[in-house]
């Protein structure tokens, strides 16, 4: 039974057993013995540990009002009259948002970081390697709270606002933007961007036909960049340019209207995002050095330009190489976002696994939903890129 | 396009007949070193010339200045009437009509071996994918191996991948074959494989340059013989009398090197 | 073809070319510049940009950290006085007053002796396990192993000495303690549970795999939770386990299943011959394992387990978050002093550079181990 399930190692492994399969199942049924008796232990001493203590084990907590309130909650609402389970809801949301946006930050500034160290370009080189150097070899939780104490503390009080423009203000209370507002007739310009998305799917493959056929090449990119923000811009202006910004305006002691965004939020997200991309610009560049030369002289021997050369030849064998190592980073980042609490930015690990243990004392329980959202989004993330990674994989090697 | 055809015509004056490769006193430096000196040579259409020469003699960086793979930095390198500058026209052009065979194949891993033929005639030649498709087909036909077509090149021996990539040059319809050291990295067993396809590829006509030391081949299909040393040509003959009759020293040295096993 | 093809327009025989320099501007400073910083446009547009870059924010800097700064002064207010305006240059009298509790902590002064006893012991325990060519190295390994009980001793005391609680530890010391216990400890475990995940039992092979893949699943931060709300409940009633011992068992296992999967890959390097090799031997399975397969699974996987270090000693810092004064925490908690707050700069560049300083130098030895098993020696 051993052999059936390894057998690559398995095989040589178990002839070191030399015919003790018998070995093997005693040593197998003491281990799970061993470990069951183990947790079995555990779960006894919880229950009577909690039992001590006047604690039971149940979910009830969840639906009681939380009466905490959560500073940053930009998408769903909530105040402290709702109850913990939505707290939780909040902060997971929280955690998504940064993951989010880190996930695409890191990704835009690792591969720049990336090429720029691969430059041939001497200056550049040595600088993005210091900066590469310094930024791995400091803590994560340093960088948070470093930059968390520049934007409180280096920037003014909402009175002095920095203001660029009259328009944005930076403040160490929170970075005002102007909020887009909606107008009747905004609609038309989504419905475009949308036909926008659609049209190059679908221009894509038509091109893609009529170059295997005629031999015809369409400049597909331009087409598509144009596409994409060629068409929503011509129906906004032609729908009479259906949109106006909320400008902040200072009132008191605070700015009024605008989008508010907590220097919890950038300070985590910006960290999070250059230190990431510190390790995605190492597997890019390991990726890139992967591919011989000799790939790019053969293809431009054959009279391929430069961009096609990118185009046809490395881009297809980097990302084959670099999409496991990032898919692991994506999934540090997430599980990095947790340091949010060191700031005081309410994501999952600060509502449900903070604030809410406190306030209810329900540890196991509420660790136990921590852990599970955790465990669920590392499952996901990598199932996505295990997907992915699958698709653009050789079929034969 | 007319603009190039033009230019293409301009340099074309200065052609002499049927030389399809000119080089004149050209040098080429890595940093401080004088790998290339003063290199001349001519070679007309339809003529056959092995390079052949010590390691290090330069003789790898010669074919590859041809298509601009290296930058010459004094001196002329025309090729189909065609000046090679630093002008990226003139290198695609000249990249067009220029086949290339590497040492180490360099063929496309993460396309069928097919795919690897058709590529350039459809982004380069701007030719139908069917069409591209037959054209590589038929040449992995005469490199004798259609029924790889599907499959992808790290399935295939050294001596099958070599033939693969000869096809692919071959799909662009090239006017020139420059081969670098094709056999170096074969196994003995697949030289013969690789061989006969020059072979075969000589004796239709194709002008081609060789850097290879397979002296049978050279004695085969070879109109002459250069060689080269320390970054220099030191003698060039047809295979005959360079064989039999070797005017410099260093010349015997090699050669008696090289045929002792 | 024939001779007529080669024109020789210079006058030198074949094979006596002399080597001429290259054409003027391809070498010296300004064939290098040319080359590296203003080969084509794009280039040259960068090269201004870092340029540019460099001339906004280097000398700023450098006025700021060292030729403005202020130091042996008793408060903030007394370092901004000296400079034009508040903040122009680095009050390091903030660092310079906190060094101590930042490298002890709460260590009680008169026994400080032994951390600094325990230190240089450390030192002297690292040079025989970083270097192989130390004479007697196999004596020298055994004091390394005997090392962390040995400073276990010292720093907790009792046998003679005074017994030290462990919340007094703190600083540098603290962040060494948790660093060194991790990594010391998480390689043997990561080990076995390596072999556990490779071995042909698929009991044991399924229990391993469960435990690597929910640790890698969820962040330390949650774990550490863990340690500090409920890993007491786990615990037969009664028994008590400091705070500082719970956190050193978390970070030790979730070193372990990142080193676990590290020594994995080195274990899949392994080619077949080798087991099939010890198998013709006659060796049993642990005798195989620890004569002829693990010395070279681990000789592979050495790099990556030194990065998983450097993680390791840079995640210490997460013991702030559940009330254990690291190195960062002490600095931190320092700024909520009346007397110097607003300083984070200066506290925070420290703290940076002293985990700069132990980090690059962890990732330049693993360069020169990789460098050295690239050449096989």
């Amino acid at each position: 039974m051993a052999e059936n399930v390894s057998q690559d190692e398995g095989k040589t492994l178990s002839h070191l057993w030399r015919n003790k399969e018998s070995r093997a199942v005693i040593i197998q049924i003491v281990t799970l013995v061993v470990i069951l008796i183990f947790i079995g232990l555990i779960l006894r001493n919880i229950s009577i540990n909690l039992k001590a203590i006047g604690k039971d084990f149940n979910f009830d907590f969840l639906f009681i009002p939380a009466g905490y309130d959560i500073t940053f909650q930009p998408i769903l609402d909530y105040s402290p009259e709702d109850n913990h389970l939505w707290a939780g809801v909040i902060g997971i949301v929280n955690t998504l948002l940064v993951a989010i946006s880190g996930i695409i930050l890191a990704t835009i500034l690792g591969f720049t970081l990336g090429v720029l160290r691969l430059s041939s370009n001497w200056l550049i080189n040595k600088m993005s390697y210091v900066f590469l150097e310094f930024t791995r070899n400091v803590p994560l939780l340093l960088h948070i709270l470093f930059v968390h104490a520049i934007i409180t503390h280096t920037l003014p009080i909402p009175k002095n606002a920095i203001s660029l423009n009259d328009t944005f203000f930076l403040t160490n209370r929170a970075i005002y933007l102007p909020e887009p507002i909606f107008e009747s007739g905004f609609w038309l310009t989504a419905v475009a961007f949308f036909a926008a998305i659609v049209f190059i799917y679908y221009f894509k493959i038509w091109a893609k036909k009529t170059q295997d056929e005629t031999g015809q090449i369409y400049p597909v990119f331009w087409i598509s960049v144009a596409a994409l923000f060629g068409a929503p811009i011509i129906i906004f202006l032609v729908s009479g340019s259906p949109l106006s910004w909320g400008i902040p305006v200072l009132k008191g002691f605070n700015f009024k209207g605008g989008l508010a965004i907590r220097p919890e939020f950038i300070a985590l997200w910006l960290a999070l995002s250059y230190y990431t991309a510190t390790y995605i610009a190492e597997i890019v560049r390991g990726g890139i050095l992967a591919i011989s030369y000799g790939q790019t002289e053969a293809a431009s021997a054959l009279g391929l330009r430069k961009n096609r050369v990118l185009q046809l030849i490395l881009i297809p064998q980097t990302l084959r190489i670099i999409i496991p190592p990032l898919t692991s980073q994506y999934l540090n980042l997430t599980k990095n976002s947790s340091l949010a609490i060191a700031i005081g930015y309410m994501d999952v690990v600060a509502t449900i696994g903070g604030i809410s243990l406190m306030q209810t004392g329900k540890e196991v329980e509420t660790m136990l939903i921590v852990l599970l959202t955790y465990l669920f989004f590392s499952l996901l993330i990598s199932a996505i890129m295990n997907f992915f990674n699958r698709k653009i994989r050789f079929k034969e090697r | 396009m007319t603009e190039v055809q033009t230019d293409q015509n301009q340099v074309r004056s200065s052609r002499e007949d049927d030389d399809i490769i000119q080089i004149k006193e050209m040098h080429k430096w890595y940093g401080e070193f004088h790998v290339l000196k003063n290199i001349n040579l001519s070679v007309k259409k339809g003529e056959r010339i092995v390079i052949c020469g010590p390691s290090g003699s330069g003789k790898s960086t010669l074919i590859r200045c041809i298509n601009r793979l290296e930058e010459h930095q004094k001196g002329k390198i025309i090729v189909d009437g065609i000046e090679l500058t630093g002008d990226l026209k003139h290198i695609e052009l000249i990249r067009k009509e220029v086949g290339m065979v590497f040492q180490h194949f360099n063929l496309f891993p993460h396309l069928t071996n097919l795919e690897n033929c058709a590529l350039a005639p459809i982004w380069v030649r701007k030719m139908p994918r069917k069409e591209a498709e037959e054209i590589g087909m038929n040449f992995l036909e005469r490199v004798k191996i259609p029924e790889q077509a599907r499959k992808f090149p790290g399935q295939l021996s050294g001596g099958q991948q070599q033939r693969v990539a000869i096809a692919r040059s071959l799909c662009m319809n090239p006017k020139i074959m420059l081969f670098d050291e094709p056999t170096s990295a074969l196994d003995p067993e697949m030289i013969a494989e690789v061989l006969d396809v020059m072979v075969e590829l000589a004796e239709e006509g194709m002008t081609m340059l060789c850097v290879t030391h397979e002296m049978g081949f050279a004695k085969r299909v070879a109109d002459s013989v250069i060689f080269m040393d320390g970054g220099e040509v030191i003698e060039s003959n047809e295979p005959n009398e360079f064989f039999n009759n070797p005017k410099s020293d260093r010349t015997k040295l090699f050669l008696s090197q090289i045929l002792a096993h | 073809m024939s001779d007529a093809n080669l024109t020789p327009k210079e006058n030198y025989t074949p094979g006596n070319h002399p080597d001429l320099p290259p054409p003027p501007g391809t070498i010296g400073t300004i064939g290098w510049m040319r080359k590296n910083l203003f080969s084509t446009p794009l280039n040259t547009f960068l090269t201004l940009l870092g340029i540019a870059t460099i001339w906004v924010t280097i000398p700023p800097i450098f006025n700021w950290a060292i030729f403005n700064s202020v130091w042996n002064v008793a408060s903030r207010t007394e370092c901004w006085d000296q400079m034009a305006y508040p903040n122009e240059g680095a009050c390091w009298a903030f660092v310079q007053n906190r060094f101590l509790l930042l490298i002890y902590g709460f260590y009680p002064e008169p026994e400080r002796w032994r951390v600094n006893l325990s230190f240089l012991m450390l030192i002297l325990a690292a040079v025989p396990i970083l270097f192989d060519q130390v004479p007697k190295r196999k004596w020298a390994l055994v004091y390394s192993v005997a090392f962390p009980f040995i400073a276990g001793w010292l720093l907790v005391g009792g046998f003679g000495l005074n017994p030290v609680d462990s919340d007094k530890f703190g600083g540098v010391m603290l962040t060494i303690i948790i660093g060194v216990t991790g990594i010391t400890f998480s390689l043997p475990l990561g080990v076995v549970l390596a072999l556990g995940r490779t071995s042909n039992m698929p009991a044991l092979r399924i229990v391993c795999v469960l435990f690597i893949e929910f640790i890698r699943g969820v962040p330390l931060i949650a774990l550490l939770f863990i340690a500090s709300t409920m890993l007491n409940y786990f615990l037969p009633p009664g028994s008590q386990f400091n705070l500082l011992m719970r956190v050193l068992i978390m970070v030790t296992l979730f070193a372990a299943a990142y080193n676990a999967e590290v020594v994995r890959g080195g274990l899949q390097g392994i080619p077949r011959g080798q087991f099939e090799a010890a198998d013709a031997m006659g060796l049993k399975y642990w005798q195989a394992m620890r004569l002829i397969v693990l010395p070279q699974a681990l000789k592979i996987s050495i790099p990556g387990i030194v990065n998983n270090f450097i993680g390791l000693y840079k995640d210490t810092t997460l013991v702030l978050i559940i009330g254990m004064f690291d190195v960062l925490q002490i600095g931190r908690s320092s700024l909520a002093d009346a007397e110097w707050s607003g300083l984070a700069n200066e506290i925070y560049l420290f703290t940076a550079l002293f985990f700069f300083a132990c980090c690059f130098s962890m990732s330049r030895y693993s360069l020169y181990l990789e460098k050295k098993l690239h050449t096989g020696l």
